[in-house]
């Protein structure tokens, strides 16, 4: 973005239980185009982790390539990212994620990144259920190339230059709850209050947790006739509940009607608390949040707040028997057997 | 029987077997070349399969060298033909005053009879449809009646098959008699009707001293977990998928936690090799030692990250075991034909650096050497192996592991190390070796974070499209790779000084032919120095060799003759001194080929005129 932030910070600023501002989770500046979805998503992340009071330095940022994937660079200075190539970044993070279980792992991408050139990555890290949060940052076209339709645009939108897509739209949301996806939420890049609870509530999650937030391309991508842009996306916003993270141990503050509340316990003991506004939605059930996004998507409406969530789901690690410890960190006198066991080796194939 | 020019050959000749896949042969052809190896003596058996499961023809064939030759040689002294598919090709394969054994339980076709060749028929079928009654059994017991046969007709001893019997089936011993009565079903009939043994026959010796036996993809599975190796991502192709299995078996043998019963490893089957060199490439980037599996077909994928690892400079093993292309070409043959696409894989300008084993020790050790390098160089290394060393059994020293030694995991700066820095640079060349230094995830709260990328950036990783900045990063790159020039392995030499004009340069699975060749040449007094390549870059020791000598005979398994164009790029050596030879027929090159491809172009004549 074209301006200059001003280095200077209020000496007020509260800090969190690590003693961080929220200044210490801040990127480098934003290249994006001024008014970009990305940005504020990026602003989500930088406020969901000095909320949960994570160390910058133990959380890994990982993406692909397009207009998406720069964002890395704009948030949690103190991390390190990985930048990597067009689709690939769910490889890339698995490999990460093995190699050291002990970072939290955040994955961005867009539309293009996931839906096209990714789709096959993206469907297959979704079945090993790596622990990770992954947030596609959906503004149905290809920005850094200058506003093609995506995949995820939706048949009949129009794009700036006027042309109507004829395709059928790809719905990244419901093929994740297909696919046994156990953490799915979706929600809109304009809407923050929303945003940074399902952030954070990701990020407790033990497995694959993934957000497919609208974020439109004010530049390419926000003009009449165009189902990803702010206006038609704020009037066709429906939301499956109001959500509020709470970490383990703390009471619950917001009172909700009775009846309407639902909490979700989270494997370390945090809970989300869902204001169901669907009362026939059951987040728990597959079929019931398939049906639930189904009938909006009917009704021309974009669901979102949290859709599915297994909360008992087991990720990569567990399936696989992997040891506790971080891979990466194993002493030589671990991984390697020694001379004597070669003897035997050999012995063996004599 | 016909008779036989020439002397009785102890301990030398060739015996094919043609089977149909999927009927058990392979367990049986196993047997036969381990009971030889059991005698102390050189074996070297080569599977010749097709790229299906059942019902197609295959062959084993297995070489026996009192001199210690293993590469493969032309000619065969004895088939064993029970696939009525081939017979035809079969019969014809046969040396003159060679030996065809087949199962007479059917007559053999008229048109399958030569007069200069010798029928050894013995009716196995019949045989076992008497003895057996479970169909299955039948079959099994077919092939160890063969070789039983083989036994009598060779002079194997009948001790060591016992012996093998009784390893095999260990906790399942009832398994030994069965198996001993087919076999000596076998010896039975030939000794009764035949005059056994034959003139090719086997004499026990102890020419093998501690040598093993094993194929070159356990010893890489081996060699990575010796190796360290915790992240294994990889995508089943033939012939590489056993690299991945031999880890698996090896480290669920010695990489379990004795308290938990959990993995210190974790092996991912990926959706492609692209994924599966993704996960590599984090892992790498992620401080664990990270290896790939796969093929030709499998590099091509690869490509684009390889280029990543390349420019991002993260460490990647990847282990190519190679097979004929283009294409899918014929994925069950062999071939030495990814060398280009290896060495400058992926867009842009890029060099990686290749190793070249030619025996399943180096394989182990070139593994774990592989590892270092790529932790050192911060580059994908690659382990340029081919199906002939990967899938086939070879006789080999044994592995030797140094418990001295210590894994060399490259400039990697821990939080007290970056305490003591101003400012870290991801990119920066502080020891003028081109290799800078770099930082792992979570190593510290502010310092030492940066974003690992594909595209350009300056020197404390901030991206950037300033062409300087650009170039120099190219440059420093250029730089590492002459730094790796004296890091991977050494050429071997195989005389003191130059002794001709000409030289020779083999790798990999030449290497057997191609000593061979150079013994026999000895004999026709034809002179020509020798270097077996085990790396690339070239360092200067294969420039000196090319520069000190008139003509180079290059031999590899490729068409194109790939390795030779590496040395005109690589060193501006002239082509017309370079003169490939060549063999890309997807057989391993035998040693009559590389004589026949050198003599045409060396007559031994200029020797004898110095003579005159």
């Amino acid at each position: 973005m074209s301006y200059i932030r001003p280095k200077f910070r209020h000496p007020g600023l509260p800090k969190n239980e690590l003693g961080y501002t929220i200044d210490h989770y801040e990127g480098s500046l934003s290249t994006l185009c001024a008014g970009c979805g990305h940005d504020s998503i990026s602003a989500g992340i930088v406020q969901a982790c000095y909320e949960l009071n994570i160390e910058p330095h133990k959380v890994a940022k990982l993406s692909g390539i397009g207009c998406s994937s720069k964002t890395p660079a704009y948030f949690l200075v103190n991390s390190h990212g990985f930048n990597s190539v067009h689709g690939r970044m769910p490889s890339v993070a698995t490999g990460a994620n093995l190699a050291n279980r002990d970072l939290m792992y955040f994955g961005v991408s867009g539309d293009g990144d996931s839906a096209s050139i990714g789709m096959g990555q993206f469907v297959h890290v979704i079945r090993r259920n790596l622990k990770m949060v992954y947030i596609v940052m959906n503004n149905g076209c290809y920005g850094l190339t200058k506003g093609q339709d995506s995949a995820t645009a939706d048949e009949g939108s129009k794009n700036k230059a006027g042309s109507v897509n004829h395709f059928g739209a790809i719905d990244l949301s419901s093929l994740a709850i297909e696919l046994g996806a156990t953490f799915v939420a979706q929600s809109f890049s304009g809407d923050k209050t929303q945003l940074v609870p399902l952030i954070k509530a990701a990020m407790k999650h033990n497995g694959f947790a993934f957000i497919n937030v609208i974020s439109p391309c004010v530049t390419f991508n926000n003009n009449v006739g165009s189902t990803k842009s702010y206006d038609y996306v704020r009037e066709h916003v429906e939301a499956t509940s109001t959500v509020d993270f709470v970490p383990e141990m703390k009471t619950i503050t917001t009172s909700y009607e009775e009846g309407t509340v639902k909490g979700v316990k989270m494997h370390d003991g945090s809970v989300i608390q869902l204001h169901k506004l669907a009362p026939e939605w059951d987040p728990q059930d597959r079929l019931s949040a398939i049906n639930a996004v189904q009938h909006a998507k009917a009704k021309g409406e974009i669901l979102t707040g949290l859709l599915y969530i297994n909360e008992e789901s087991k990720n990569l690690h567990d399936l696989m028997g992997s040891t506790n410890i971080p891979l990466n960190t194993l002493p030589e006198s671990v991984l390697c057997p020694g001379s004597e066991k070669l003897k035997d080796v050999n012995a063996g194939l004599r | 029987m016909a008779g036989r020019t020439g002397n009785s050959k102890v301990n030398d000749f060739v015996v094919r077997f043609a089977n149909v896949n999927g009927t058990g042969s392979a367990s049986a052809n196993f047997l036969f070349t381990k009971s030889i190896f059991r005698m102390g003596i050189p074996v070297t058996p080569k599977n010749i399969f097709p790229s299906n499961i059942q019902g197609l023809p295959t062959w084993y064939e297995v070489r026996v060298s009192e001199k210690g030759y293993l590469g493969r040689r032309e000619g065969i002294d004895l088939v064993v033909a029970v696939n009525p598919q081939s017979m035809k090709g079969d019969v014809a394969s046969v040396m003159p005053g060679g030996y065809f054994l087949y199962d007479s339980s059917k007559m053999l076709h008229a048109e399958y009879i030569r007069s200069d060749i010798n029928y050894i028929g013995i009716p196995l079928m019949e045989m076992c449809n008497k003895e057996f009654t479970d169909p299955r059994q039948r079959q099994l017991f077919k092939n160890i009646v063969y070789v039983g046969a083989l036994a009598a007709l060779l002079d194997i001893e009948l001790g060591v098959f016992e012996q093998l019997f009784k390893e095999q089936f260990a906790g399942k011993e009832k398994l030994v008699a069965p198996n001993m009565k087919a076999l000596n079903m076998g010896v039975d009939y030939v000794k009764a009707n035949f005059k056994c043994p034959l003139d090719i026959r086997l004499e026990r010796r102890d020419l093998l001293k501690d040598a093993i036996l094993v194929d070159g993809n356990s010893a890489c599975g081996l060699g990575a977990v010796y190796a360290g190796a915790t992240v294994v991502a990889w995508y089943p192709i033939t012939p590489s998928t056993s690299v991945a299995e031999a880890f698996d078996n090896y480290a669920s043998e010695f990489r379990i936690d004795k308290e938990t019963g959990k993995k210190n490893y974790a092996i991912v089957q990926a959706e492609d090799e692209l994924a599966a060199m993704g996960m590599v490439i984090g892992a790498g980037w992620n401080g664990a030692r990270s290896f790939t599996a796969t093929s030709g077909p499998g590099v091509s994928l690869m490509n684009e990250f390889l280029g990543l690892a390349y420019f991002a400079e993260i460490p990647a093993v990847l282990i190519d075991v190679q097979r004929t292309g283009p294409s899918t070409g014929m994925p069950t043959r062999t071939q030495q034909s990814d060398i280009m696409e290896a060495a400058y894989a992926s867009h842009g300008d890029t060099k990686h650096v290749l190793l070249f084993p030619s025996t399943p020790k180096e394989c182990f050790d070139m593994t774990a050497d592989a590892f270092d390098l790529a932790e050192e160089l911060q580059t994908p290394i690659m382990l340029m192996t081919d199906l002939d060393l990967g899938m086939n059994d070879h006789v080999s020293p044994p592995f030797e592991w140094d418990d001295k030694r210590v894994y060399k995991r490259g400039k990697v700066l821990n939080a007290e190390e970056l305490d003591k820095i101003e400012r870290f640079g991801r990119y920066l060349d502080k020891d003028g070796d081109g290799i800078p230094y770099r930082t792992l995830p979570g190593t510290h709260p502010t310092k030492g974070a940066f974003v690992t990328r594909g595209t350009s950036r300056d020197e404390y990783a901030v991206y950037t499209e300033d062409g300087d900045a650009y170039a120099r990063n190219m440059d420093r790159l250029i730089k590492k790779w002459h730094t790796a020039k004296d890091m991977v392995p050494a050429p071997q030499i195989y005389q003191k000084k130059n002794e001709s004009s000409s030289g020779i340069i083999f790798f990999g699975t030449s290497t057997y032919a191609a000593e061979e060749a150079m013994d026999i040449l000895k004999e026709k007094k034809v002179s020509v120095d020798a270097l077996r390549l085990k790396s690339f870059p070239f360092n200067k020791t294969v420039e000196a060799f090319i520069n000190s000598h008139d003509r180079i005979f290059v031999v590899e398994q490729n068409r194109d003759a790939q390795l030779r164009s590496l040395m005109m790029i690589e060193l501006g050596t002239d082509a017309n001194k370079l003169i490939p030879v060549l063999n890309y027929n997807g057989m391993p090159i035998t040693a009559d080929n590389i004589i026949k491809q050198v003599l045409g172009v060396l007559s031994p004549a200029p020797q004898l005129k110095k003579v005159s």
